[in-house]
């Protein structure tokens, strides 16, 4: 009996040590490639100088990012995108994804596939093709002249060009939470929403009354992670606008981009910027579950 | 649903698809014109294909690109697949205080924005003299902390029947996972390969940075090059934009039942 139990119990403990074994190629990895240079962005966030020749400099560099007009641009354009673009997409993400979920709806299918189909392109391909519908010459502005309206320069205008991108982008990650919140809604009891509906409640009623709260884990997860995204948006501002006009649609990872690889590189100040929204995102990533956890 | 509601919806969604689908086609119908035409709204497939094609390979070496592209894309998503479904299996299968306390550790790591370890990064593996090569590429997004939460997920579902009856008929542990969990998790595989693929396909910062010859150039960079030029030939830029977008496209029709079937799944 006690040998049996023995050899259960080093069976177990052989069992955890393999579980670790699993585990370690992956953990090493994201030790190596997220950690590490984490902190070594700190450690270079603290020297100034161009190039290789770095110096001390203590918080010089944080000093500097508050004085930086250029800085203050892109984070007005990176929290204008944010805050437009997010609630816009996953609102209407959600509202797809609930009439999509009804039971007598036909060419379901068709509806599905047409609205996810964004997602296939790459970040640079439908960056470019929005680039050249809405150029000077483009398919928008010749449709707009047919119709008798002056051209637009969308490009040349800062928040002509604000509105293209908050456009790409609602284009391109609408459908892709869209299948997040079916794949929620499919989860959920379609009698559920009968017994409402022979409650007496509308439609309306119903979709805030059973969709969201039920659906709020993935509402949760979708936020966070458009939140991330857009915090981090580059492919767009270099492809479809090149920050321009000037700096007027330039993000925050753009701008890291240029200072460190564009003009006369300057790691250390590169680095104290993505320190800046490292913790810009954290902090928003614990809000967001906060806000999530109290609704319950 | 009252008819009149019900026209309503339907008219939302047909709305809402045709403009999800309309940039599609003003690509496919801008490949296939000239230059001019595609400026002056031009809205039917032409027959200006070849000619283009012809431009774009004169202009950049699209065999290369499309070659580096699949291979860089096609192995990290094998590795990324194989180091993250072990470790998400570990992580449940294996699950004690410690593992748990190292995942959520992890987990953290989803919060830091790549342009934030993009430039330690760049220095680490240029003093390792590793800039331009394939492993540089690879090595930072083969092991992401969504990828193991996706399996860590789905291995909860894999009934813990079959690991006990796997042992007694003297499997090892490996090979268990190859031989028992890996065909029973067809789904969240395919919805895993489908992101890890797109997304390795699609990147472009970190390419950018850290693959610096001509002869590295990727699908995305290519597209990129192409405006590089002072008058932008729309036809050539489009068919360069559709060249990348096919074989996300095929993957994309080929996995998408299996995708939408893997995310359910993973958000359960």
């Amino acid at each position: 009996m006690s040998g049996q139990e023995k050899r259960k119990l080093t069976l177990q403990q052989r069992h955890k040590r393999i579980g670790w074994i699993f585990l370690m190629p992956s953990v090493i990895m994201i030790c190596l490639f997220s950690f590490y240079p984490m902190i070594q962005a700190f450690v270079l966030s603290l020297q100034t100088g161009l190039g290789v020749d770095l110096k001390f400099g203590g918080l010089n560099n944080y000093i500097r990012i508050f004085k930086d007009p250029t800085f203050k641009q892109t984070l007005f354009n990176t929290f204008f995108y944010l805050i437009i673009q997010v609630p816009i997409m996953l609102v209407l993400a959600l509202c797809l994804a609930s009439m999509l979920n009804n039971k007598d709806l036909r060419f379901k299918g068709l509806f599905r596939t047409c609205i996810f189909l964004p997602c296939a392109t790459s970040l640079v391909s439908y960056a470019m093709i929005f680039r050249s519908l809405f150029a000077n010459e483009g398919f928008i502005n010749t449709i707009l002249k047919d119709v008798g309206i002056d051209p637009i320069n969308w490009f040349g205008n800062a928040w002509t060009a604000r509105a293209v991108i908050i456009i790409a982008m609602i284009w391109r990650w609408t459908g892709y939470n869209m299948v997040f919140y079916l794949s929620g809604l499919q989860n959920i009891e379609y009698s559920v929403y009968e017994a409402a509906r022979i409650d007496g409640a509308t439609p309306l009623q119903s979709f805030f009354k059973i969709t969201v709260p039920l659906l709020k884990p993935i509402i949760l997860l979708t936020t966070i992670t458009s939140t991330n995204g857009t915090l981090q948006l580059f492919d767009e501002s270099l492809n479809l606008t090149n920050g321009g006009p000037g700096t007027s649609t330039m993000t925050m990872s753009h701008y890291i981009y240029n200072t460190s690889f564009v003009h006369s590189p300057n790691f250390g100040y590169a680095a104290a910027l993505s320190i800046v929204i490292l913790v810009m995102v954290a902090v928003l990533a614990l809000l967001q579950m906060k806000v999530g956890d109290e609704r319950e | 649903m009252s008819k009149g509601k019900k026209i309503v919806v339907y008219m939302f969604l047909t709305v809402v698809s045709l403009i999800s689908v309309f940039p599609l086609y003003y690509m496919i119908c801008a490949a296939t014109n000239k230059s001019i035409d595609v400026i002056e709204g031009r809205l039917i497939p032409g027959t200006y294909l070849i000619e283009n094609y012809k431009s774009l390979i004169e202009q950049q070496d699209l065999a290369l690109a499309l070659w580096n592209s699949f291979r860089n894309a096609t192995i990290l998503t094998v590795l990324c697949l194989l180091v993250c479904s072990v470790a998400g299996y570990g992580f449940e299968i294996y699950h004690d205080k410690g593992k748990d306390a190292v995942f959520a550790i992890l987990l953290t790591a989803m919060m830091i924005p790549f342009a934030a370890v993009m430039i330690p990064m760049f220095r680490m593996f240029s003093r390792l003299g590793m800039v331009d090569t394939m492993a540089a590429f690879m090595l930072p997004t083969i092991s992401t902390p969504f990828m193991i939460m996706m399996f860590r997920q789905a291995s909860r579902s894999f009934p813990h029947d079959i690991i006990e009856a796997a042992r007694i008929d003297g499997l090892s542990e490996i090979g268990i996972v190859f031989r028992m969990f890996v065909p029973t998790m067809k789904s969240t595989y395919s919805a895993a390969f489908i992101i890890t693929f797109m997304n390795a396909w699609n990147n472009y910062l970190w390419p950018k940075v850290i693959l610096q010859k001509n002869s590295s150039v990727t699908m995305p960079m290519l597209v990129s090059n192409l405006l590089g030029s002072y008058s932008i030939d729309y036809g050539v830029l489009m068919l360069g934009v559709f060249v990348c977008t096919i074989p996300t496209a095929i993957i994309f029709f080929c996995f998408q039942k299996s995708f939408t079937e893997g995310v359910t799944g993973a958000v359960k």
